[in-house]
């Protein structure tokens, strides 16, 4: 099992990374999900022993890694697949998915699951990137690796095949049994792919839990904001509801506050009817296919956002009456 | 990069340094060795920095002149067989320009090749006109392939926007794409400068009284503080040059879409015309003229242990250069102060090839052991020509991308594995190219051999040396017609390189 304690990591006086904490389940995949530059890419690194760590410690099965005693990567069992694949361009698929086997039952249970049968021979430069990003899993896992790092697996390729390979990477961890920290800056690929996500901000953890709950009960407004469209609702926090000025609505305290309230919402927790005295006034709408999303302002001056069947039709300007649909409880942050 | 991090020093710095330590020896050794001399500076002297300045000027003149247009003819205008034209019209570069100043003088003049062939009268090539005419002739490509160069880098959008905006092509390129790529044609400007400044071969033949000429020639009177004073005189104009092209950085622009011209059947022969000139003197002429020698005096007198001792000692000197460029690319890519030991290996490409051997003379003098030895010419050749197998190594290694050692280390392997796997097998393509070009160089040049090689050591540059002094000119046939076939092969190495790049910028 993965156990990573108080690990900080500096590039020169900078802190990159800040006292991190973290243990990962047996064949758990943790996604790591934040914007660019927040230290996720740094995290990897230092997990692989690509970079020296300032503080704190890293351990894996029988070795255990500090500022003072670092394990080489060679000796740490760590598989890694690049942003940029990494293959070893003078070297052909086989050749690369068997570096440092000798035994190569292994490598061809890997190629042949991953589909990669007809190119064993094909030199990397040859392949198309979905294709070389399949060699560079195989090549890991063929190696057994005791956990793998995976560092922005999709982000050279287009958006059809980041959708199918997402899911067959997925899928390939945990037909191998091995757990995986997989840093995206998507968040729709975080949400869906991940056993746990952690949302890292300037090199800290704001949150690191399932994917559900860290949606709907985000530990802080970026972390909400991060993972989906937020808006928020003044109201009034009495007991378990939270009194808005469009109705009642189920809340979640986070932080224990009471009182004064901003109410999360989500674009699918409002319904919206055009109405000629309306509680809101749309500010602008985007035409999404199958759905509409508009941005209203209601009476108190906030603004929130709503997404509506296609069908539903309103102009910026017009009235339109909102809702609250949804039953789960909203999460509730303290006024700002 | 380090594998084991730290703070310590990368482990090639101390080689390196002493490697670039090594270079800056013959500059040391003429100090050392121009004290001796008495006259700072004298009448004569003043001719001869006028001379050497005014071939300069005048063959910088000449390159931009035929370079420019060339290189906008090269990058923009759809012709057939493209690649060939290139290729034709960057090869007087590879071909040494002693060749081309040889088959000159014998050619042009009262009873030259050309007046014996066809019977016309011809005017002789010599003096200022002469060595201009030669230089120009075969440094112009270095104007054109630096403005070629940026002239592909620009976004060719801009053209046809001022075209839509109702300039013709011709007002467009000189109002809208010659402004920017200025720079370029000021760094091949300056490297024709740093050419006409170091070559010994052209104003030697043309009878032309320019530094490298009167160093020799005081060289030959025993006259070696003299020399050196002369050689510290030329070093500090070739510093200024160099100082004047670290300068020239030009601004990057985005690169956009590529500009393509068409041009009508007219243009076409238009642009034939005015260039053909410029292939026939330079490449055709030196070819034809070796073949008539050929044919009328056979092989008469060459002997086949002057091409085996020059590739000898130019297998040699690209063996050692690679060796030593292994550690000073190492270094140069590991951090700054290694970037700056990489900068002062450079120095020895600025140093004329007269001025390197006066240097080494004197050292032989001193080190009675390496006094003329094979050893000392190899040297000679390595501190010249260092810098190519530097660069090719470097520019290889640099290309490489380094999450490919750490895969190979994140899959089980040592960093000595890792090495052995994968940076060797992907970098020795640039270490035998490096080491080809050294080889290629070596073979061609010719003052530092003349000074350098032992009593006896008779090679290709050597031999067509003595041929022109004892004015058997025939006899220059074989050994002139493999110096130009050594610098076909050079160009083919130089344009293998060239073409990479553009595939790359193509993105095929």
């Amino acid at each position: 099992m993965l156990k990573v304690s108080n690990l900080s990591v500096d590039y020169g006086s900078t802190r990159v990374v800040k006292n991190l904490n973290l243990a990962l389940g047996d064949d758990e995949v943790l996604m790591l999900v934040g914007p660019t530059g927040c230290g996720k890419t740094t995290i990897l690194q230092a997990l692989a022993g690509l970079i020296p760590i300032s503080e704190g410690e890293i351990q894996l099965g029988p070795w255990r890694s500090t500022p003072k005693k670092s394990v080489p990567p060679e000796k740490r069992n760590v598989g890694m697949v690049f942003q940029d694949f990494a293959l070893f361009p003078h070297l052909t698929v086989e050749q690369n998915v068997c570096f440092r086997l000798n035994d190569t039952a292994l490598a061809d249970h890997w190629l042949k699951l991953l589909g990669l049968e007809n190119f064993r021979h094909a030199k990397p430069a040859s392949l198309s990137g979905g294709q070389k990003q399949r060699v560079a899993l195989a090549r890991t896992l063929a190696h057994e690796p005791a956990f793998v790092l995976l560092d922005e697996p999709l982000s050279n390729l287009d958006a059809a095949l980041k959708d199918s390979l997402r899911w067959e990477i997925r899928e390939a961890l945990k037909a191998a049994g091995i757990p995986a920290i997989w840093v995206t800056h998507d968040q729709e690929e975080a949400l869906s792919i991940g056993d746990r996500v952690g949302i890292l901000n300037g090199g800290e953890l704001e949150q690191l839990d399932t994917p559900e709950t860290c949606f709907s009960e985000p530990a802080s407004r970026f972390v909400a904001r991060f993972l989906g469209e937020a808006s928020f609702l003044p109201g009034q926090l009495l007991q378990s509801q939270v009194d808005t000025e469009l109705g009642m609505a189920p809340g979640i305290p986070i932080d224990g506050v009471t009182g004064e309230v901003d109410l999360l919402m989500r674009p699918d927790d409002l319904s919206l009817v055009p109405s000629a005295n309306g509680n809101g006034v749309v500010d602008w709408v985007r035409y999404e296919g199958c759905s509409r999303l508009y941005a209203v302002t209601v009476g108190s001056g906030a603004q929130v956002r709503v997404r509506t069947s296609h069908e539903v039709h309103a102009e910026p300007g017009n009235r339109v009456q909102l809702a609250i649909i949804t039953t789960h409880p909203l999460a509730a942050f303290a006024r700002s | 990069m380090n594998p084991r991090y730290g703070l310590r020093w990368p482990a090639s710095y101390p080689l390196a340094l002493v490697i670039a330590v090594l270079a800056l020896v013959p500059v040391g050794v003429l100090m050392g060795l121009a004290s001796d001399s008495a006259e700072l500076f004298d009448a004569h002297n003043l001719k001869v920095l006028t001379n050497t300045l005014l071939l300069m000027f005048f063959t910088v003149l000449g390159s931009v002149v035929i370079g420019v247009p060339l290189a906008l003819i090269t990058a923009y205008v759809q012709v057939p067989w493209r690649k060939l034209w290139l290729i034709v019209l960057a090869a007087p570069l590879a071909i040494p320009s002693y060749i081309g100043a040889f088959t000159l003088y014998a050619a042009f003049g009262r009873g030259g090749e050309i007046q014996q062939l066809l019977g016309l009268p011809m005017p002789s090539v010599k003096g200022l006109a002469g060595a201009t005419l030669v230089m120009t002739l075969y440094s112009y490509p270095f104007v054109m392939l630096t403005t070629r160069a940026s002239l592909l880098s620009l976004d060719a959008s801009l053209v046809n926007a001022a075209r839509t905006l109702g300039m013709t092509v011709g007002v467009s390129l000189w109002r809208v794409v010659l402004p920017r790529v200025a720079t370029g044609i000021a760094a091949g400007a300056l490297l024709v400068a740093l050419y006409t400044l170091s070559d010994f071969g052209t104003p030697a033949i043309m009878r032309l009284d320019t530094f490298t000429r009167v160093i020799f020639v005081e060289y030959n009177a025993f006259g070696l503080s003299q020399a050196a004073m002369l050689s510290l005189q030329l070093l500090v104009i070739v510093g200024l040059v160099l100082f004047l092209e670290s300068r020239v950085r030009g601004s990057k622009e985005r690169p956009g879409r590529h500009l393509t011209l068409w041009p009508s059947r007219g243009q076409k022969w238009l642009m034939v015309l005015v260039f053909a000139p410029v292939i026939l003197l330079s490449i055709v002429l030196p070819l034809v003229v070796f073949g008539v020698w050929l044919m009328r005096e056979g092989t008469g007198g060459f002997d086949f242990s002057y091409a085996w001792n020059s590739a000898h000692a130019s297998f040699l000197a690209a063996l050692v250069a690679v060796i030593l460029a292994i550690p000073v690319a190492h270094a140069a890519i590991a951090g700054r102060a290694g970037r700056f030991m990489e900068r002062l290996t450079y120095f020895g490409f600025g140093v004329p090839g007269i001025v390197m051997g006066t240097a080494l003379v004197y050292v032989g003098l001193q080190l009675p052991f390496l006094y003329q030895t094979l050893g000392l010419l190899v040297l000679a050749y390595v501190l010249r020509f260092l810098p190519l197998a530097v660069g090719s190594v470097r520019s290889t290694a640099e290309g490489l991308d380094p999450s490919l050692v750490k895969a190979a280390r994140l899959l089980g392997a040592s960093p000595r594995e890792a090495f052995q796997r994968i940076t060797l097998p992907l970098t020795i393509r640039g270490m035998v190219a490096g080491a080809a070009l050294v080889f290629l160089e070596a073979m061609r040049e010719l003052p530092a051999t003349l000074m350098l090689g032992p009593t006896g050591f008779e090679t290709l540059a050597t031999y067509l040396w003595r041929v022109y002094e004892a004015g058997y000119f025939g006899r220059a046939a074989i050994p002139g017609l493999l110096l130009v076939l050594m610098s076909a092969l050079g160009l083919a190495l130089m344009l293998s390189g060239e073409r990479r790049a553009e595939f790359d910028v193509t993105g095929k």
